[in-house]
């Protein structure tokens, strides 16, 4: 479904993404492990349409999304739940819900996704009226999910969706991007929590210092003496 | 002096305040959302008075009949400004964007020198001396007309700021530019949009206060600093205290032109805003910054 070859991003002189490619099938579980710095939220942002890249392609579905603007990128189905949530924190609850829906493919079903979206959290329609920056981390994170599900999206990119939240709702967050995924939901998963996300995923890539050094099924990785090591301390 | 005249001169300050208010609130919307300071605000508002001007004379319509299409024409020149000029810099640093607004403001000056010469422009209307009288006090029809016009622009923004969907969209570019980016808002397309209103709230402004005030071509520098003086007097980025800060700054002026002489009127305009940056320095209505 998205592919991605050998994709080059910089910042000023220092490069952040050096030779990236990796492949998201279709209704697959992607998980992206790496230490701190290792450019996985540069290369969330860069498929997003946020960060141009200076080489490579992105591809969706064949066809070439390269470059193009962020606004353009979602509104083709790619939809991202950004480190550090993103909320609109003076915004009410559903204010932020309704501006994940002002992209023009989801804009005529808003009614039905905030329906869906309330279901699946409910605790997100107790609170519709709500500034968005009064909620907890945990809240602030539903809603971030919420909003990006607004958009109707195909494939969602998880950026670190567990960060600074207590262990319980850690468990749940992940739980329901399962739950999403098999609703027919793409998944790409940026997670520190590298035992639980590799888990989930169907394939795993490892990223160093701007390049993928290991790939394979999340099994595989699992059980590689290197990722044991390094990232789960065994 | 009979205590009417001071209810009639605050109730004049009072309604020239709010004109200027609609004028301020412009500046804040700008800067609320596109964070670029608008040094060319004051010049295109007498832009805005020349169009006002012209129209009047040339084919006699009325400026408060003329009030929102010429806020259309602002609309429209703020839009393209924003696409064509603006946007471009806004990831530039600070003193580049104000070098470019600075040009900006020196260019329309000088046109307006060149097209229609250094010398006071007027606007005489019909009910130009017409006046009400409610009870002792006296109200002048023009600047109740200005007043009455300011507050429905002013009503018509707020009202499309909270209910809008692009509205709420443009909020949430201010609230958090990278959040907007991630949820697929047209950021550069509703930045045009925020300058566009911005420029179009200077439109409305400038095409009424013709009815107050003779328009020249150095009255754009000295209007650009009073749309400072009451933004920050208001509270940088809060709308209401924009409309406030005119309201305030509109009475001073009058009073001070009262008891004094009206050629001090500046002068306690900026005595106000040396107390609020002294005592309040987030403004009266802006938050604290932290």
């Amino acid at each position: 479904m998205l592919t991605v070859e050998n994709l080059e991003v910089s910042y000023g002189d220092v490069r952040a993404v050096d030779g990236v490619s990796l492949e998201v099938a279709e209704g697959a579980i992607v998980a992206i492990v790496g230490a701190n710095g290792a450019g996985k939220t540069t290369l969330i942002r860069t498929i997003a349409g946020m960060l141009r890249p200076a080489r490579g392609r992105i591809t969706l579905r064949g066809a070439d999304i390269t470059g193009l603007p962020s606004h353009r990128v979602c509104n083709l189905g790619v939809g991202q739940v950004a480190e550090g949530r993103q909320v609109f924190p003076s915004l009410t609850v559903l204010e932020n819900l309704e501006m994940g829906a002002m992209l023009p493919r989801a804009r005529n079903d808003q009614a039905r996704n905030l329906d869906r979206v309330f279901m699946l959290f409910p605790k997100l329609a107790e609170r519709a009226g709500q500034a968005a920056g009064t909620l907890s981390g945990g809240e602030q994170q539903m809603l971030a999910i919420g909003r990006c599900l607004m958009g109707k999206p195909d494939l969602v990119m998880f950026d670190e969706p567990s960060l600074g939240l207590a262990p319980t709702i850690v468990q749940a967050m992940l739980q329901t991007i399962r739950d999403l995924n098999r609703e027919g939901l793409t998944c790409v998963l940026v997670e520190q929590n590298v035992a639980v996300s590799l888990k989930l995923a169907s394939r795993a890539y490892v990223l160093e210092n701007g390049r993928v050094t290991l790939s394979g099924t999340g099994e595989e990785l699992l059980a590689d003496d290197r990722v044991r090591q390094a990232y789960l301390g065994m | 002096m009979p205590a009417e005249i001071y209810l009639n001169v605050a109730i004049s300050g009072l309604l020239t305040g709010l004109v200027y208010g609609l004028m301020a609130l412009g500046l804040s919307v700008i800067f609320g959302v596109v964070r670029v300071v608008n040094f060319a605000h004051g010049e295109m508002m007498t832009v805005a008075m020349y169009v006002a001007v012209v129209l009047f004379a040339q084919l006699g319509l009325d400026p408060l009949l003329m009030m929102l299409p010429i806020a259309a024409l602002l609309f429209a020149v703020g839009y393209a400004m924003q696409m064509a000029l603006i946007n471009p810099f806004i990831a530039r640093p600070e003193h580049s964007q104000f070098m470019l607004m600075v040009a900006v403001a020196i260019i329309l000056v000088n046109g307006l020198l060149i097209v229609f010469g250094p010398d006071a422009q007027t606007v005489q209307t019909s009910y130009a001396f017409d006046s009400f009288a409610v009870g002792p006090v006296i109200v002048d029809a023009t600047k109740l007309y200005a007043g009455l016009a300011a507050i429905l622009v002013a009503a018509a923004l707020f009202a499309f700021f909270q209910f809008a969907p692009l509205g709420k969209a443009i909020r949430a570019c201010a609230d958090n530019y990278t959040g907007a980016l991630v949820v697929g808002l047209d950021v550069k397309r509703l930045y045009a949009l925020s300058f566009g209103l911005g420029a179009a709230c200077v439109g409305a402004a400038g095409a009424i206060i013709v009815l107050i005030v003779d328009v020249t071509p150095p009255l754009g520098p000295a209007y650009t600093l009073l749309a400072f003086i009451i933004v920050i007097t208001g509270g940088l980025g809060s709308m209401p205290g924009a409309l406030l800060g005119g309201i305030l700054i509109g009475l001073t002026e009058a009073m001070a032109g009262l008891f004094f002489t009206p050629s001090a009127k500046s002068m306690f305009a900026f005595a106000i805003l040396v107390l609020v940056l002294l005592f309040r320095p987030q403004g009266i209505m802006g938050k604290r910054l932290t």
